[in-house]
């Protein structure tokens, strides 16, 4: 519903006082100006009230809840454990497969239940697949802001074979209840390996292309970088995760350091931001770096991936009835596109959750905007809110 | 440190506001693994003053707030859960807090950990647990005028809102 | 009445001063019309090709029509005038920031017999009626009750007026090595093949030229690169950045003062291109010399020089991101200014001597 602006309560607007040379002073005032919810480039509901002064930003208030959908009373009514997991999709709707996951994964350490390997093999090419077809969405639309509007429609055309695979393997492009609690609901078809290996083939060089058309633009460069750093201690305070907090230097990534799935068999580089080219640890561009890297990572962990695929049935373990143990619970944290997404599921022994809790990265990381913008331009406002990564879904879930 | 050293090292340090704790009796390991968690239950009243001293110690140092969930016990009890983790040590910690719904204030950790401000914003939106001494406590994710905390069991929702039905 | 007389009436009447003077004067806005057709097409199209998808596919063949759609469609809008908005100023806007950019065309020479009005100050009045767009533009960010477009407004005119100054100087350089103001002077200075033009130095002794020849070309490149910064196109299209400012200035308006804001950014897409032929690229004069050149050639080189240049600042536009305000400060001030300062001196000096 339409709200007049509401400010935090420590906050007032500082009048100040300009002379001018006549001897008349004149009463400049800092300015309330509202970036909707419906703006081109929030990426989604977001409202941000911006106090600016001239075109300094003095204060960022963001406000959500726009997309709230209580996933987690939902949760809570369902049936059966399985039932939850289409909502997770639609949690973070850019990068679904890592949701799905997430959370069967949570449920499948409760009950205990061991997958096949090949079913781990699919998940990992499923998920580093999905992570590439989010990070291309958030490059792409981080150009829209910063004007090239090129880069945009490159970045959509690579994501058509991703989701083609996609399409292939479970029907759906975007939202896809393919990772069920102790399998998978289908197998891969039978064209599904060799079209991958192409996909990575066609996707390397297109790597190259985006970053000598945006990434190393001189233009881009300079708007980025310095812009919105976040030291590493705020970071860290502030519990941001992925690729923000490698883009501050912290070489922290939750595939290989709190370890799940086949990740540690696999050969692949943690990409953590470096400063180079004359921007800070911690800014706009070294984060949109990372992104860049980590796809070029995620097609190493497919090709290794697809080469090394075994022979099951990946419907081997799905468990007929889920009941955890009374009193059990369990917080699984995963790395989604967006940083660490965590499940905390409680369960009273019945067949439906009692509590799941999805901890959402995006949300976590939209929190520290206030802090790092204030001093900023308002163009690079958007640009900093750009390379936070935020899709609502995951931020009000 | 596993989780029974911890709950060793706070109990001499703050004794009486420690209730309860859940911890394996073979020492399972609060260190980076797969375990269904173990945990530590504190007061209310003393949140801030535990995880200032969890934060801060060296032998501790937990840095990193993970998750700060409220739960609804169904029992007249409300909680908040909190999972902490080390950057420098990597080991992780859960913490329990109760509180009744009669008399639903826990104190706010948004000092020790900046991420906690907008999580206890959540818990208080859609839980309705006061934080005492969060900064600024107002509902988050659902409008300002909504009635109601929606995650509790014994939640209705309202009919109408500003107009609109709401349950259809 | 017979036809003799009847033909010496018409005669009479259209050679009545008046009358002449309005026919001749509406010519331009013919042709801005018509080339705004093409440009719009010319624009998407590109576009579309660029961004490896083809647009405009549906509407005629292979989207033709789709300008004129556009066009019946802008007009067929929804008039809309904002509650609080300042009605007067809104209103008038749009017909300001045209009427500044089109009275440029008067000076424009379009072929050595054909020239709106062969002022002596024709530059002069150029870089004059660009400021008339500016009132537009603050009136239209200023009008509109919208806290965006007046941001929108106010970046525009601080950025117009600040990119002026490297313009101007541009001009007093090629004036210096001219000796006038008046554009259709300057471009028969041009005349007579492509060594003549005076972006490798016009038509001077040999040695002269060789001197001039950097300092030429630098200043054409600064000129062309202050000129985009003039008409607001990326990438310097801040005042209209469609991802803060939604529409920037123009945000509030909608139908047929949409559509004169949108003909006002295209007529000066074409202004500032054919100010930057006639100065340096030689005008309406052949690049062969006398192949090819006469009255009526004059207007197709003219056409051609500039549509080249017009399809390269698209290319340009569709590549590159967007500069921030205080860059966009600096690189006028700081950058674009002292190296055209320089250039000023260096050409005096070898004028001169």
């Amino acid at each position: 519903m339409l709200q007049p602006p509401t400010l935090p309560t420590n906050y007032t607007i500082k009048p100040g006082h300009i002379k001018t040379s006549t001897g008349k002073t004149i009463r400049t005032e800092e300015m309330i100006v509202n970036m909707g919810p419906q703006h081109p480039s929030t990426h989604g509901v977001l409202r941000l009230e911006i106090v600016i002064d001239g075109e300094i930003v003095r204060e960022c208030i963001p406000h959500i809840g726009y997309l709230h959908r209580c996933f987690e009373k939902h949760a809570e009514q369902m049936t059966n454990y399985q039932q939850v997991i289409p909502y997770t999709d639609r949690m973070d709707y850019c990068s679904a497969m890592t949701n799905e996951w997430g959370y069967a994964l949570a449920v499948e350490r409760m009950l205990k239940i061991e997958v096949p390997e090949r079913v781990e093999y699919i998940r990992v090419i499923m998920a580093e697949l999905q992570r590439i077809a989010s990070h291309l969405i958030a490059v792409g639309t981080y150009g829209i802001d910063s004007g090239a509007f090129t880069p945009f429609l490159y970045t959509f055309i690579d994501r058509e074979p991703i989701l083609d695979l996609f399409e292939m393997t479970c029907g759906a492009r975007l939202l896809y209840n393919y990772i069920w609690i102790g399998g998978l609901s289908h197998d891969l078809p039978p064209k599904f390996i060799e079209q991958a290996k192409e996909f990575c083939k066609y996707f390397r060089p297109r790597l190259k292309q985006f970053n000598d058309l945006l990434s190393y633009n001189e233009i881009f460069v300079k708007r980025t970088a310095n812009v919105g750093v976040i030291p590493k201690d705020v970071a860290i305070n502030y519990a941001i995760s992925g690729p923000q907090l490698r883009g501050c230097g912290v070489d922290w990534d939750l595939r290989r350091d709190d370890p799940y799935s086949v990740y540690h068999k696999l050969d692949w580089q943690v990409q953590v931001g470096k400063g180079e080219l004359g921007t800070s640890l911690g800014d706009c561009w070294n984060r949109h770096m990372v992104r860049m890297r980590e796809m070029e990572q995620s097609l190493n962990i497919i090709e290794q991936a697809l080469a090394g695929l075994p022979e099951g049935n990946v419907k081997a373990a799905i468990p007929k009835r889920i009941r955890p143990d009374k009193d059990a619970e369990i917080y699984v944290r995963t790395e989604g596109s967006r940083g660490e997404l965590g499940y905390y599921i409680i369960s009273d022994g019945t067949a439906s959750p009692f509590r799941v809790k999805a901890r959402g990265p995006a949300f976590v990381n939209l929190s520290v905007l206030p802090e790092i913008a204030r001093g900023c331009m308002l163009a690079d406002l958007v640009l900093i809110a750009g390379s936070i990564d935020i899709v609502l879904g995951e931020v009000d879930r | 440190m596993t989780a029974q050293e911890v709950f060793t090292v706070l109990k001499a340090q703050f004794g009486d506001a420690l209730t309860e704790e859940k911890i394996s009796a073979a020492g399972g390991s609060a260190a980076v693994g797969y375990a269904l968690q173990e945990w530590i239950s504190i007061a209310p009243e003393k949140t801030k003053d535990i995880c200032f001293f969890l934060r801060d110690d060296n032998e501790m140092q937990f840095d990193y707030l993970s998750c700060l969930s409220g739960v609804d016990y169904n029992n007249g009890k409300l909680g908040i859960v909190y999972h902490l983790f080390s950057m420098v040590h990597k080991h992780k910690l859960v913490l329990k807090t109760l509180c009744t719904k009669d008399h639903p204030h826990i104190q706010s950790v948004s000092e020790v950990w900046g991420t906690a401000n907008w999580h206890e914003r959540e818990v208080f939106d859609l839980f309705g647990i006061t934080i005492d001494g969060h900064p600024d406590l107002r509902r988050i994710l659902l409008p300002d005028d909504w009635v109601g905390n929606p995650l509790r069991k014994d939640y209705k929702v309202q009919e109408f809102y500003h107009g609109i039905k709401v349950p259809y | 009445m017979d036809i003799h007389s009847l033909l010496q009436a018409v005669q009479g009447f259209l050679t009545n001063e008046i009358v002449l003077a309005v026919i001749l004067s509406s010519l331009p806005l013919i042709f801005v019309l018509i080339y705004v057709l093409f440009v719009l097409y010319t624009e998407m199209k590109l576009a579309g090709h660029i961004q490896d998808r083809v647009a405009y596919m549906r509407t005629g063949w292979h989207g033709v029509l789709q300008n004129i759609a556009d066009m019946v469609k802008l007009l067929l809008k929804e008039d809309i005038v904002p509650d609080k908005a300042d009605k007067l100023f809104f209103r008038l806007a749009p017909y300001v920031t045209f009427a500044g950019s089109y009275a440029a065309y008067a000076v424009l020479p379009f072929s050595s017999i054909y020239i709106g009005a062969n002022i002596n100050l024709g530059l002069f009045f150029l870089v004059a009626s660009g400021s008339l767009v500016v009132i537009g533009i603050l009136m239209a960010g200023w009008s509109s009750d919208n806290k965006w477009s007046m941001l929108g407004g106010v970046r525009s005119a601080a950025q117009m007026i600040s990119y002026e100054l490297p313009t101007s100087l541009a001009i007093v350089i090629i004036a210096m090595i001219t000796g006038s103001l008046n554009l259709q002077e300057i471009v028969k200075f041009q005349d007579g093949g492509i060594q003549n033009w005076l972006v490798f130095g016009g038509s001077l002794p040999l040695q002269q030229k060789l001197f001039l020849l950097p300092f030429t070309i630098i200043t054409f490149v600064i000129f062309l690169v202050s000129s985009n910064a003039e008409i607001n196109r990326t990438p310097f299209d801040l005042p209209e950045a469609e991802s803060e400012l939604v529409q920037g200035y123009f945000t509030e308006y909608s139908g047929l003062r949409f559509a004169m804001f949108y003909l006002t950014e295209y007529t000066n897409l074409f202004t500032v291109f054919a100010v930057a032929v006639s100065m340096f690229l030689g005008g309406w004069s052949s690049p062969f010399g006398s192949f090819m050149s006469g009255p009526v050639w004059g207007i197709f080189w003219f056409v051609v020089k500039t549509y080249v240049m017009v399809v390269v600042q698209i290319w340009v536009r569709w590549t590159l991101p967007r500069v921030r305000v205080d860059q966009l400060m600096y690189v006028s001030w700081k950058v674009l200014t002292p190296w055209l300062l320089f250039c000023l001196f260096a050409v005096g000096f070898i004028l001169v001597i």
